[in-house]
C-alpha cells in the first residue's frame, strides 16, 4: 500500500508529450499551407497552361480558390471545358 | 572568405544571444577569427553576455554615418583574441538602418574573419529581414516547447524563401527527465517536425544563468559545464567535425527520481 502511495505520487503516467506533438502538426500544416496572392496567382497561371494542353477551357467562368477549415487546406479549382482538343491538336 | 551565418529563431527569450556568444567564443577558441553582429537595433544584448558592456563606444550606426571607421567599433575581447563584437545602437530602433546598410557592414568584414555571426532580432519584421539579409546560412534556435516550435517552422520558410539554403537546428533548454517522463518533446520530436539537420542539443541549467550573470560565455570555464560541452560540441559540428550528441538523459538525475529509486528500488527504472 505504501508502494502504491509512493507509485502514485511519482509516477506520472499522463504525459502531454503527445498533445503537444498533435496540437503542433494540426498548427504547423495550417500554418504551412497559407499562400500568398501572388503564388496563388502563378499556380493558377501554371495549371491553366497545362490544362490548355488537352482541352479548350471556359475562360470566363473559370475559378480557383483555397478553402481552409478546421481540418485541412484544399484548393478548388473549377475548369469548365468547352471542348476536348483531337489527338492532331495535342 | 568568411562564413555568414545568421542565428535565428522568431520567438523570443528561446537563447539566440546566448548562442551567438558561445558559439562565437567556441569558433574562436577553435583558431578562427570570429566577427559577432549585434543586429538587435535598440534592444542589444550580446555586449551583455560577453561582458563587453562598458567597452562600447561606437556602434554599427556610427560606422553608417561615417562617424568611425569600422575598425573603432569592432570590440576585441581581451580573454580571446581572436573574436571581435560590433554592437547595435541602443538608443534607436529597427528601422534606422536597411538591408543594403547591413550588407556593407558585413562586406567590410568578410575578408579578414573565417566566420561571422549575425545575432537576429525576434520576431519577421525589419529587424529579422536585416539580420538575414547578408547571411548565406542560418541556424535556427528553438526550445521544445510549441509556440517556439510553431515559430521556427514560420521562419524556416521565410529564410527558404530568402534563398537560404543551408539551415541547421539547435535545440535549446532540453529537460531530459521531462522528455523521459513524457512531458516534453523530445529532440527527435522536434527534428521530425521541423525537417532540418540538428547542429546542437544545448540541456536546461542553471549555470546558463549565472554565465550571463558575470557576462563570462559558458565555453570560457575552465571546468567545463555541460552546456558549455554542448555549445563547444556544436562549434565543432559548425566547422564540419563529426561530434557525437551528448547523452543528455544519463546525465541528469533529478532529486525526485533519486528519491523514488530510493523508495522503490531500482527495478522501476
Amino acid at each position: 500500500m505504501i508502494t502504491e502511495f509512493f507509485e502514485r505520487l511519482f509516477v506520472n503516467n499522463t504525459g502531454s508529450r503527445d498533445d503537444v506533438k498533435r496540437r503542433l502538426k494540426l498548427v504547423l500544416a495550417h500554418d504551412r499551407s497559407t499562400l500568398n496572392a501572388s503564388t496563388l496567382e502563378k499556380m493558377r497561371k501554371e495549371i491553366l497552361v497545362v490544362v490548355s494542353k488537352y482541352v479548350e477551357l471556359d475562360t470566363e467562368s473559370l475559378e480557383f480558390s483555397i478553402k481552409t477549415d478546421s481540418r485541412m487546406t484544399a484548393l478548388i479549382a473549377n475548369l469548365p471545358i468547352r471542348r476536348i482538343l483531337q489527338n492532331e491538336e495535342l | 572568405m568568411a562564413r555568414i551565418i545568421v542565428i535565428t529563431s522568431g520567438k523570443g527569450g528561446v537563447g539566440k544571444t546566448t548562442t551567438t556568444a558561445n558559439l562565437g567564443m567556441s569558433l574562436a577558441q577553435l583558431g578562427y577569427q570570429t566577427a559577432l553582429i549585434d543586429a538587435d537595433i535598440g534592444l542589444r544584448n550580446l555586449d551583455l553576455l560577453l561582458g563587453l558592456e562598458n567597452r562600447v563606444i561606437y556602434t554599427a550606426l556610427e560606422v553608417l554615418s561615417g562617424e568611425c571607421r569600422i575598425e573603432q567599433a569592432l570590440i576585441r575581447d581581451k580573454r580571446q583574441p581572436g573574436l571581435v563584437l560590433l554592437p547595435a545602437a541602443q538608443n534607436r530602433n529597427k528601422d534606422s538602418i536597411n538591408t543594403e546598410q547591413m550588407q556593407y557592414l558585413v562586406s567590410l568584414l568578410e575578408s579578414q574573419y573565417d566566420y561571422i555571426l549575425i545575432d537576429c532580432p525576434a520576431g519577421i519584421e525589419t529587424g529579422f529581414h536585416n539580420a538575414i539579409g547578408p547571411a548565406k546560412e542560418a541556424i535556427v534556435v528553438t526550445t521544445p516547447e510549441i509556440a517556439a516550435v510553431r515559430d521556427a517552422d514560420r521562419v524556416i520558410g521565410l529564410l527558404e524563401a530568402n534563398g537560404i539554403k543551408q539551415i541547421t537546428l539547435l535545440v535549446n533548454r532540453l529537460r531530459p527527465q521531462m522528455v523521459k517522463a513524457n512531458d516534453m518533446m523530445s529532440v527527435a520530436d522536434v527534428k521530425e517536425i521541423l525537417a532540418i539537420p540538428l547542429i546542437g542539443v544545448i540541456p536546461e541549467d542553471e549555470c546558463v544563468i549565472v554565465s550571463t550573470n558575470r557576462g563570462e560565455p559558458l565555453v570560457l570555464d575552465k571546468k567545463i559545464s555541460l552546456p558549455g560541452l554542448a555549445f563547444e560540441h556544436t562549434a565543432c559540428r559548425l566547422d564540419g567535425q563529426q561530434v557525437d550528441f551528448l547523452d543528455l538523459q544519463a546525465y541528469s538525475k533529478s532529486p525526485l527520481k533519486r528519491l523514488r529509486k530510493f523508495f522503490l528500488g531500482s527495478n522501476n527504472n
